[in-house]
């Protein structure tokens, strides 16, 4: 804003309009070699270490997923364990049918997606505060539910099937991989979801809902594409956690702590940006782990982190990043350069 | 006889509920804040109770003389700090500092208490004693006294807000906050005497229900908010009479699945919410247009 009065009036075409001040490549060629480092961790590290770092893509996954939810779509839900919890169970029943629960990952997360319709027509009605009960009541009602099939273990869960004969560490390794593939293919989602003429629509949705429906953004569908959205990457995470735990317990998969967590991660880090999560998740993962010995402590000051940040620093850590040195790693919004202006004052559009 | 049983204790039961439904409508009818550590909140009340009944020895009964007023100056300094705050800052911020609250409070206690849970020990008439209505129907004491002290608390409360000088004020600054303000009202004030209304019911809920039942760390969102939102999504937003209305029939729903089968207990009174919520999103009492 200040460049632009400060400057005056100038000829339109003295300024261009981009994505990022970086070029995207460097991003890609960044996010590769990530990838690729990690990929390679159950080469390099104990299996006690990439059994943490699954826990951290689960955290991760379901961060990204709030984020999309509450950062862009407004939609504050305090259910999304009911996901976590349908995509846990759907692997198991796919794997007491003989199906392997690796295969069965990509269906429990679309099954998850499907459930999220009939869901969303309960909850759509409801705003804000409302709502945000309103899905947790149905994460309740859900689990209540499952556990009327004495078949899959009533109140107690069972254990997965299905890894018979697998050695421990090819089992470990395969589910870090399988773990690590969710947590990639839900942030190019997201990426490339915010990227599209419907992340144009979320994004005016974050800044201004009613500014947003009355310039004719349909406000309503998008929600409704978050939301199933969210519930196919929710599900996904949860089949990762039936799958790393072994073992799929109701009140265990359906727990409003996976909400607290996936929220809080979302909020510390930053809510409504893609870089967000993954800070907010280092920041979890590294109080978790310090702090794990200190039984619900960890919880405690998760929770005054996120109350201080969402008084204080609005944007979240990567809030304070931006503001200081304006880059972006996912470049999902525009900038607004002035012409000759080379210097690191672009405005973001 | 089983059903007619099943009502009874339905509505009973539905007291308790609504006692912890009324704190919550109150600060969404009041302030526009989706208290989410309002459970957690009640739950702190009934620990304080146990905390003053060991340390003072006064007679169980009479330990909400303190624990309420105690309560209350949580809630006036919580809405008047860390909620009044996250006001300024919006709907989200304020779902997210209640959440955090909630997530806060129910650890502390965790850690502070252990997860065992407690009761508080009302003594044996009270607890065992009932009332009999022919040879099936009992009207246990407890519940009979826990639903007279929601019936008067929603009485009182309906009476303050109505009748009033203070109601008046209340009912001013919810409707029109500005022009409130304009008038000479201290919105911010009045906000903290609703939000130490509302705790103070509250704890009055997690006194009752630790005698009627046990607490325990995980009491406050699992039965507490949860709870309390159904019966006032029931009864209809921003009526306390439909809040009552809402308790009794979430607690009818719950018995009534109970006679059925025993593990149905809870599923009916969600599956009740979630046909109100299709069939009758505005809930069952819909305040009258006030002019």
């Amino acid at each position: 804003m200040s460049v632009v009065t400060k400057a005056g009036p100038r000829p339109a075409e003295s300024f261009r309009v981009t994505r990022s001040q970086l070029n995207v490549v460097w991003t890609g060629v960044g996010a590769l070699i990530v990838v690729v480092v990690l990929a390679l961790m159950p080469y390099l590290v104990y299996s006690g270490t990439t059994a943490i770092l699954v826990q951290g893509f689960i955290v991760l996954t379901l961060a990204c997923m709030w984020n999309l939810l509450a950062g862009y779509a407004g939609l504050v839900s305090v259910g999304q364990q009911a996901f976590v919890g349908l995509g846990a169970y759907f692997v198991l029943i796919l794997a007491l049918h003989g199906t392997s629960p690796f295969a069965a990952l990509p269906v429990a997360a679309i099954a998850c997606g499907v459930a999220a319709l009939p869901l969303w027509w309960l909850v759509s009605r409801l705003r804000s505060g409302y709502f945000a009960i309103a899905t947790w009541v149905l994460a309740a009602t859900i689990m209540l539910f499952v556990e009327q099939f004495s078949s899959l273990g009533s109140g107690t869960g069972l254990p997965l099937p299905g890894f018979t004969g697998m050695s421990p560490t090819l089992l470990t390794a395969y589910t870090y991989w399988i773990a690590l593939a969710v947590t990639v293919v839900a942030m190019a989602t997201v990426y490339l979801l915010l990227r599209s003429r419907l992340g144009l629509v979320l994004t005016a949705i974050r800044d201004d809902e009613v500014a947003a429906r009355s310039s004719g953004a349909r406000v309503g569908l998008a929600r409704l594409l978050v939301f199933v959205v969210a519930g196919a990457g929710c599900g996904a995470a949860g089949a990762v956690l039936a799958i790393s735990q072994l073992q799929v317990q109701p009140s265990a998969v359906f727990s409003v702590n996976w909400t607290a967590e996936m929220a809080f991660a979302t909020i510390i880090g930053g809510l409504g940006t893609i870089e967000g999560p993954i800070i907010g998740t280092a920041v979890y993962m590294v109080l978790q782990q310090t702090l794990a010995s200190y039984n619900a402590w960890y919880l405690i000051i998760l929770g005054l982190v996120a109350i201080l940040v969402a008084l204080y620093a609005r944007r979240g850590l990567w809030g304070l990043v931006d503001e200081h040195l304006r880059v972006r790693l996912f470049p999902v919004g525009y900038w607004l350069r002035l012409a000759g202006d080379n210097d690191r004052s672009g405005r973001r559009r | 006889m089983a059903w007619v049983n099943a009502i009874i204790q339905g509505v009973l039961t539905g007291g308790l509920y609504a006692l912890f439904a009324c704190g919550l409508s109150l600060m969404f009818g009041v302030m526009k804040v989706v208290n989410l550590a309002h459970g957690d909140l009640a739950v702190v009340g009934g620990y304080v109770a146990i905390f003053v009944i060991t340390v003072t020895h006064v007679p169980v009964l009479w330990s909400f003389l303190i624990v309420v007023p105690v309560m209350a100056v949580v809630g006036y300094a919580l809405q008047r700090t860390v909620i009044q705050s996250a006001l300024n800052r919006g709907v989200l911020t304020t779902l997210i500092v209640t959440l955090g609250l909630s997530l806060v409070i129910e650890n502390g206690l965790l850690q502070f208490f252990t997860a065992n849970s407690r009761g508080i020990g009302a003594g044996m008439t009270l607890v065992t004693g009932s009332f009999s209505l022919g040879s099936q129907i009992e009207l246990p004491y407890l519940l009979l006294l826990i639903s007279a002290v929601a019936v008067a608390v929603l009485l009182g409360l309906q009476w303050f807000l109505s009748r009033s000088s203070y109601g008046r004020l209340i009912r001013a600054v919810a409707d029109d906050q500005e022009a409130a303000q304009l008038s000479g009202a201290d919105y911010r004030h009045v906000f903290g005497i609703a939000a130490a209304l509302a705790l103070g019911t509250a704890a009055l809920g997690g006194v009752a229900y630790g005698m009627y039942s046990n607490l325990d760390p995980t009491a406050g969102t699992d039965t507490i908010l949860l709870f309390a939102f159904v019966a006032v999504v029931i009864g209809g937003l921003g009526s306390l009479w439909g809040t009552l209305l809402g308790g009794m029939v979430l607690g009818i729903a719950q018995q009534i699945g109970a006679q059925i089968n025993i593990s149905d207990e809870l599923l009916a009174g969600y599956l009740v919410f979630l046909l109100v919520l299709i069939l009758r999103p505005q809930g069952l009492v819909t305040r009258r247009a006030q002019s």
